[in-house]
């Protein structure tokens, strides 16, 4: 949990995305900057590249750390039905004296409520399952297209890219249409006298792994196809000419090459997957339990914005955690195939 | 409470239509009301006569509404919660401005029985003038129900659908329930012969055990679908609006699909609701709004809503204004004998609530 600064020269590895989201967490703990800072000290970091490296930090600063500080502050708050709807951290007492009111309450219901963690991992395990169905979908896409010819390349990513030129909803509602029981799906499989009562789809687990799959894919092909692009070839030349099977070559030379690809296109699924609400809430049924739609309940049912941002919190430190987790995993992979090569 | 087509925040994503005539006027008008809650023309003619452009925007479910008006700055200028509990928490919160009366001459057509109800949560009168009422019941498809549950079933009762072997006969049909703690609970309170107003968590638990009970038999909880669903004959008995089932059953009698609709307020009573008119403190155009409001008090202007939405106004000059199957439709506008047995959604503590959201997504998730 406590990794030590680390020099700028690893964070250019891998994709734009993994460093991205690795800082993230980094600037969270304030490493990076006590690192910089102590690097523009040392001497050993020039100011024009501290000053070019300090806008996207303005940037998190601005728009990530400001937010959370704000739903931090109103998750220790306490519930009120007025305008704003949570009661101050700070008030001023008659005699000049400042009082802090923290209210602690909202967590320790996070703990108490099997609820939460029920929607949780339930989150965590659809998540995992889509970004499983994912790779396994994304990586041969994601592999055809690097090793297609450049002429079809831009077409083949244009079909990749041409869905998000259609609004997220549309796309969603269309699932409705192809998966519910007088849906598509349903028809087809009906003509074609596979089955003779519709198969229910819709309001699944099922459904909701659809939608997450058709949704998150190109956020899988597109770090994949980056790093499998810039792949070596005369690597598997080597290994070809060395006498080595093109199944061995592809394992030990191409997949350990493209982990970084693979680490990032999975968090980059996994992460929104967890959090997901508009997918669970419109194709989900009422029995699916994820932490999104729990969170949606305690703002709007229960008008608890208090409980709602801890909620919030909640999830993001527990998104830090395999966050952590991947980015270790992703140096220590990226170390090992240094050595090798 | 009134019909979607759309998921709640899906309303407030693409189904808000933003109808905008344009008149050379400045004037502009921000109004946040349930989604199918006017006639074809409310707007157009609005406009025609004042002046002022209205922006339109909708809604789904009376939470959305008031995360909005609690988060404040909601830009919206005239808005239309349900009176118990949303309007009447929201008024003692001072969510709202107090109208001036002198701008609105058209009070004088309003019902004096529906506004002296009205003053009950807010006194005087002072903030709202009521909309559109009706009661939260059951939408019946008579012949699929006599199929399942025997040709003299009693679809009075509301142990038609809590009964488990009934409801396991009706899951054949399909059973559904509005997404919606307090009216469901109401009624399964109602239904075990409780106070509608407990303060007992025991009370929630046992009315939680009823839905508990029939929870494998239903088919999905939700607060629009009914409507086409009913109407197509995929499912058989739906929990829902008054309004919203009768469109139902005018949409079926449209298609000519031989679905036979039927609206029923349980013999055990029914939610009676009113949605209020309201203009939010930080409204940006106080007068417009009340040019509008002034303007939906106009009895024909309202009689054409009813008209089409099938919902009953309070408005006492325009009773003779709307048309005649909608004012001798009991489900509608019912007699007072039935009048006697409706109640109201109780005002509760933020930890019954709590407490009662909690039991509902145990309800319907298991967890």
């Amino acid at each position: 949990m406590m990794p030590p600064p680390v020099p700028p020269s690893s964070m250019s590895s891998g994709p734009p995305s993994i460093t991205f989201i690795g800082t993230i967490w980094r600037w969270l703990l304030g490493f990076t900057v006590v690192a910089r800072v102590r690097g523009l000290a040392m001497g050993t970091v020039s100011w024009g590249r501290a000053m070019v490296t300090a806008v996207p930090f303005l940037w998190l600063a601005l728009f990530f750390g400001l937010p959370f500080l704000v739903v931090l502050k109103i998750s220790f708050s306490e519930a009120v039905i007025a305008q704003p709807p949570y009661t101050p951290l700070l008030t001023w007492a008659d005699d000049g004296i400042m009082v802090l009111r923290v209210n602690f309450q909202n967590y320790l219901l996070l703990v108490q409520d099997s609820l939460y963690w029920m929607a949780y991992l339930n989150s965590v395990r659809l998540a995992a399952m889509a970004t499983a169905i994912c790779l396994l979908l994304g990586y041969p896409m994601a592999y055809a297209i690097a090793k297609a010819k450049a002429s079809f390349r831009v077409p083949l990513l244009m079909l990749i890219i041409l869905p998000f030129w259609t609004s997220f909803l549309i796309r969603v509602y269309a699932w409705i249409g192809i998966l519910k029981n007088n849906g598509l799906l349903n028809n087809l499989l009906i003509w074609l006298g596979v089955i003779d009562q519709p198969l229910p789809f819709m309001h699944t687990d099922f459904s909701v792994l659809v939608g997450i799959v058709y949704s998150y894919l190109p956020f899988m092909v597109l770090p994949l196809f980056a790093t499998l692009s810039r792949m070596d070839e005369s690597l598997l030349e080597a290994a070809a000419d060395l006498g080595c099977r093109p199944g061995k070559a592809f394992l030990s030379i191409t997949l350990p090459l493209s982990m970084s690809g693979v680490v990032a296109g999975s968090m980059l699924v996994f992460i929104p997957a967890v959090g997901e609400f508009v997918i669970p809430d419109l194709l989900g049924g009422p029995n699916t339990l994820m932490i999104g739609k729990v969170l949606w309940t305690e703002f709007f049912s229960n008008k608890d914005w208090p409980v709602a941002s801890a909620v919030a919190v909640a999830t993001l430190l527990l998104l830090v955690v395999p966050l952590v987790w991947f980015q270790k995993a992703q140096e220590e992979s990226t170390k090992k195939v240094e050595e090798l090569v | 409470m009134r019909t979607a087509t759309c998921a709640a925040f899906a309303a407030a994503l693409t189904c808000s239509l933003a109808v905008a005539p344009v008149w050379a006027s400045d004037r502009v008008v921000n109004i946040y009301n349930w989604t199918d809650y006017i006639a074809e023309d409310t707007l157009e003619t609005f406009s025609k006569q004042t002046g002022i452009k209205v922006v339109y925007d909708v809604y789904d479910s009376n939470e959305v509404l008031e995360a909005k008006l609690l988060a404040g700055k909601s830009g919206y200028d005239v808005v239309f919660p349900t009176g118990r509990p949303f309007a009447m928490r929201q008024i003692k919160s001072g969510l709202y401005q107090k109208l001036d009366k002198s701008k609105l001459p058209n009070l004088k057509n309003m019902d004096p029985t529906l506004m002296k109800a009205l003053a009950s949560i807010d006194p005087d009168n002072a903030h709202g003038v009521p909309y559109m009422w009706g009661t939260t019941g059951l939408g019946i498809n008579v012949d699929k129900v006599r199929a399942v549950l025997g040709p003299d079933a009693d679809i009075s009762s509301l142990s038609m659908i809590f009964k488990p072997e009934n409801a396991a006969k009706l899951a054949a049909c399909g059973l559904t329930f509005l997404d919606d703690q307090e009216e469901t609970f109401a009624m399964a309170l109602r239904y075990l012969g409780k106070d509608v107003a407990t303060t007992r968590k025991k009370d929630i638990d046992d009315a939680a055990d009823v839905f508990k009970q029939i929870r494998p038999y239903i088919k999905y909880f939700h607060g629009s679908q009914y409507v086409n669903d009913l109407a197509n004959g995929d499912v058989c008995v739906s929990h829902g609006y008054s309004g919203d089932i009768l469109q139902a059953k005018a949409r079926a009698k449209e298609a000519k699909n031989g679905v036979n609709i039927r609206y029923v307020i349980p013999k055990e009573g029914a939610v009676l609701w009113t949605d209020v008119m309201l203009i939010p403190t930080d409204a940006p155009h106080p007068q417009e709004a009340l040019a509008y409001i002034n303007y939906i008090m106009n009895p024909e202007a309202v009689a054409k809503i009813s008209n089409f939405v099938a919902y009953a106004n309070a408005n006492k000059a325009a009773n003779a204004l709307v048309a005649g199957d909608i004012r001798d439709d009991p489900g509608i506008y019912p007699p007072p004998e039935v009048m006697d047995k409706l109640y109201m959604l109780p005002e509760n503590s933020q930890s019954l609530i709590r407490y009662r959201v909690r039991s509902w997504t145990r309800v319907k998730t298991g967890q």
